[in-house]
């Protein structure tokens, strides 16, 4: 008889947590399945010897203080959100053994997608399920699992169909995902039911021990006061009642391979700043503060695939290597999907303010659109670079000069529309010498896609010399 | 010099890694994606953990798991993803646990828009769960800071077991700017408190639940407590141009960019006129804005939100100066000009 009332290791020896005067007791009502649980799990948790390695989240429910009892590393979620506490514990802490304790609000109302995600993504973690069909903590409400016809504070009539849908039957449901490896559902209305119980729980706590995957045992349970029942009456009633709505089965029990090892984070200093790819080289030219100059504040729009952004990050990154203070500021979202992009682009030798250009003293139209947009914000004295092979009508107020260049024909002609914008780069440096070609052509030399250097650099030529064709006139002071 | 050209919400990775964490939960949304697609790009480099998670507050409950085993861990999002994160929040608060947050504010209320805007202000500096607490919020206002005060957060999260936000809108996180890249930290502070699962930590507890009143109570003072020491030491802000300045405009995040284009306008008008932009937005650098009405004529405060930061600056001047607002909502940004004139209505409305 001793060896019965012999408190499990696993188990606090007195529950100096609990905010109640008896601290040998638990705060479980009498006949309440929560309590028989507890033991089931520390007594598997003693006989795996795992207990130092243990990490139990407890739910919301009346199993909020699973903490009093367990002595293993406690984490107490929110509501629901166990088994996406649990992953987080589980990720950082690969030989952890995890328990996510939940009820049935907890698991299958609030928390329904968190445990249908965790199930699905295979986490190495054992849930225990209690489901007692009823909210027990706040009062006996409605649970997903509350019988049909049965009365709850919420369900005063009984429990409709046509109201509140059908009891919930999570193992069932869960079985039909690919990753989890075992899945069980027990109860707890006899002492043989509960040597299964116990025989399932300490299953699915093996599986995780050997890295198997996900397991979950769900474990119909009393609640005599919720149900407002003798104790004696309420493990009956589940033998009457609840074992045919959910009946026990083993749902699932597919032990595969130990799952992959989690990677070991790294933080060893030069790993990291390679892994970030960034290294200690310094870019021809950068590091010179540069000699003060008018500020370049640049609109580039087009359609979306001329490259635009990439035009304008090439200019902030030239501008970037050669010490200049630089901006970029790209269009985002649905705009862009309509088919049209564009991003301001400021290049100045002081700090920069406002990355938002209202006001370009260059704009760069690669399309009508863009050009009817933008044209008229341009400053007195800006420049309008614009692609005239598609751009046929043109209105631009008086003080500010048109540079009409085929972009695009260009490209077409070196054999890639795609270099478009790198044609309207060579025409940008050369009217406005923003940045050097030299770092420019060094930014078209390490992009990634090596074939197409050669037609970028004959691109960047031809606009730089249509642009040269183009100016007669000087160039406008802002500009220079 | 190590050196980028790097967008806000990439810089805030880069930022993460160095400062060393090593898990990702996130949840996808306009215009903060590219945080998470950078940290599904460079946390499996470093042996760290990225999670899609199925939505922002399962996110928010994976980094409450990391950060309760010890781990640095941030989750990001805009606006709607924020609120519901908020119940998490106030977990991680009341379990004291150290993470970061990250929010590129966009348009509400409701689904709104991706615009840039300001308007979620209140909700994370006030605290938008539920619950005496407090997030320590830190405002950048370029790529730059994005990966710098990244790295603070985590600092700050560690020393004072709190959560930490960024706050910044559309405009900082899309915006590229060159971002010199700092070591990586060498050693991460020891968390004894932690559930690691090992013997030594076998008696730790992460909760947040305190049943009886009065314990509740005592851990609500001794939560205020720690504010009160963040309060003390952790206010961060930047003055432009404030020197003999006889107006003070207050932004944070890009509305500070635009003043400080503004400034330079106002001040080439013969305005005296500088900026205070709080860094951190709480604690929010009450003291020097007090002392400044004790000489300023009066405050002008420029946000991209109906009247949030505003709150914060006649509460810290306590009514002595006037103080204006400049608001503009929607995913607009106020223009320079629009700020230069507001600056000038402020010589009307001085005594
Ligand atoms: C967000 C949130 N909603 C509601 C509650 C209130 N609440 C606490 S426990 C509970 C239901 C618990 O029922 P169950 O998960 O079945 O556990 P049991 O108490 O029966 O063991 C509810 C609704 C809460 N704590 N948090
Ligand atoms: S209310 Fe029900 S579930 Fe909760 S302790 Fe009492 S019997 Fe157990």
């Amino acid at each position: 008889m001793k060896d019965v009332f012999k408190k499990p290791d696993s188990f606090y020896e007195f529950f100096t947590r609990s905010a109640a005067a008896d601290k040998e007791a638990t705060h479980y009502c009498p006949g309440c399945g929560h309590g028989n649980l507890h033991k089931l799990i520390a007594e598997a948790i003693d006989d795996l010897a795992i207990a130092h390695r243990t990490v139990f989240v407890s739910p919301v429910g009346c199993a909020v203080f699973g903490y009093y009892y367990f002595r293993v590393g406690n984490v107490q979620a929110a509501h629901g959100r166990a088994p996406a506490v649990a992953t987080g514990i589980k990720r950082a802490l690969p030989h952890s053994i995890v328990i996510s304790y939940q009820g049935d609000g907890d698991l299958a109302a609030i928390g329904a997608n968190e445990i249908l995600q965790a199930a699905n993504r295979g986490e190495s973690i054992t849930v225990i399920f209690v489901n007692n069909a009823i909210y027990g903590m706040t009062g006996g409400q409605m649970a997903p699992t509350t019988l049909l016809g049965m009365k709850t504070t919420t369900t005063p009539y009984g429990r409709k169909s046509i109201n509140e849908g059908y009891p919930l039957r999570v193992c069932e449901l869960l079985a039909t995902l690919e990753a989890p490896v075992y899945i069980e559902r027990c109860t707890l209305e006899d002492s043989k039911t509960i040597m299964r119980t116990r025989k399932a729980i300490r299953k699915a706590l093996e599986y995780q021990v050997e890295n198997k995957g996900f397991s979950l045992v769900e474990v119909l349970s009393p609640c005599p006061t919720g149900w407002k029942l003798e104790p004696i009456e309420s493990r009956q009633w589940i033998t009457d009642n609840m074992v045919k709505v959910f009946p026990p089965n083993v749902y699932k029990d597919k032990p595969a391979e130990p799952r992959e090892e989690l990677p070991s984070p790294v933080f060893e200093r030069d790993a990291v700043l390679n892994a970030l790819g960034v290294t200690d080289e310094v870019a021809s030219g950068s590091g010179h503060a540069p000699g003060d100059f008018p500020t370049h504040e640049v609109v580039l729009s087009g359609f979306g695939g001329q490259g635009v952004l990439l035009l304008g990050q090439l200019l902030a990154k030239s501008g970037m290597r050669e010490g200049k203070y630089v901006s970029w500021l790209p269009s985002y979202g649905p705009e862009m999907r309509g088919g049209t992009a564009n991003c301001h682009v400021v290049i100045s030798s002081k700090r920069i303010g406002s990355p938002y250009v209202a006001e370009p003293n260059l704009l760069v139209a690669m399309n009508q659109p863009s050009l009817e947009k933008f044209a008229a914000r341009v400053r007195p004295g800006g420049v309008v670079i614009y692609d005239s092979s598609f751009v046929k009508t043109v209105a631009l107020p008086a003080h500010i000069r048109g540079v009409p260049i085929p972009l695009s024909e260009i490209a077409n002609e070196l054999g890639n529309a795609k270099v478009a914008n790198v044609v309207a780069a060579g025409a940008i440096i050369a009217l406005t010498g923003m940045v050097g070609e030299t770092v420019f052509v060094e930014l078209l030399r390490n992009l990634p896609k090596k074939a197409l250097l050669e037609v970028n650099l004959k691109a960047l030529a031809a606009g730089r010399q249509a642009a040269e064709r183009q100016i007669k006139q000087p160039i406008p002071a802002a500009l220079v | 010099m190590r050196q980028e050209l790097l967008k806000g919400n990439e810089a805030v990775v880069v930022g993460a890694v160095l400062a060393g964490c090593r898990s990702y939960y996130g949840y996808p949304i306009t215009p903060a994606s590219e945080i998470a697609e950078t940290a599904a790009l460079l946390f499996p480099k470093v042996g760290g953990t990225f999670l899609q998670a199925e939505s922002e507050v399962a996110a928010i409950n994976m980094v409450y798991g990391a950060a309760s085993s010890g781990q640095r861990t941030m989750t990001a999002s805009s606006s709607p993803g924020i609120s519901l994160k908020q119940e998490g929040i106030s977990y991680c608060a009341g379990a004291e646990l150290p993470c970061v947050i990250v929010d590129i504010m966009r348009g509400g209320p409701g689904l709104g828009n991706i615009g840039p805007e300001q308007a979620d202000y209140n909700q994370m500096v006030k605290g938008g769960g539920h619950g005496n607490y407090r997030v320590i919020v830190l405002a950048p206002n370029g790529a730059q800071e994005m990966c710098g005060l990244t790295m603070l957060a985590f600092d700050l999260a560690d020393r004072y077991r709190n959560p930490v936000a960024i706050l910044a809108d559309g405009f900082i996180g899309q915006m590229m700017e060159p971002v010199t890249i700092p070591d990586p930290v060498r050693e991460l502070p020891q968390r004894p408190w932690a559930v690691t699962a090992t013997d030594a930590t076998r008696d730790n507890l992460i909760t947040s639940i305190f049943l009886d009143h009065d314990e509740l109570e005592a851990h609500i003072n001794a939560l205020y407590a720690k504010y009160a020491q963040v309060e003390q030491h952790e206010v961060r802000f930047e003055e432009y141009r404030l020197d003999d300045c006889e107006y003070v405009a207050v932004a944070y995040g890009i509305v500070s960019r635009l003043l400080m284009s503004a400034i330079d306008q106002a001040r080439a008008e013969g305005i005296k006129v500088g900026m205070l932009r709080p860094i951190t937005l709480w604690p929010f650098p009450a003291p020097r804005l007090k002392e400044l009405a004790h000489t300023a004529k009066a405050i002008l405060v420029a946000e991209c939100s109906t009247g949030m930061l505003i709150d914060d600056v006649r509460l810290a001047v306590e009514c002595r100066i006037p103080v204006q607002l400049c608001s503009r909502t929607g995913g607009n940004v106020p223009g320079i000009a629009e700020l230069v004139a507001a600056i000038g209505r402020l010589r009307e409305s001085a005594p």
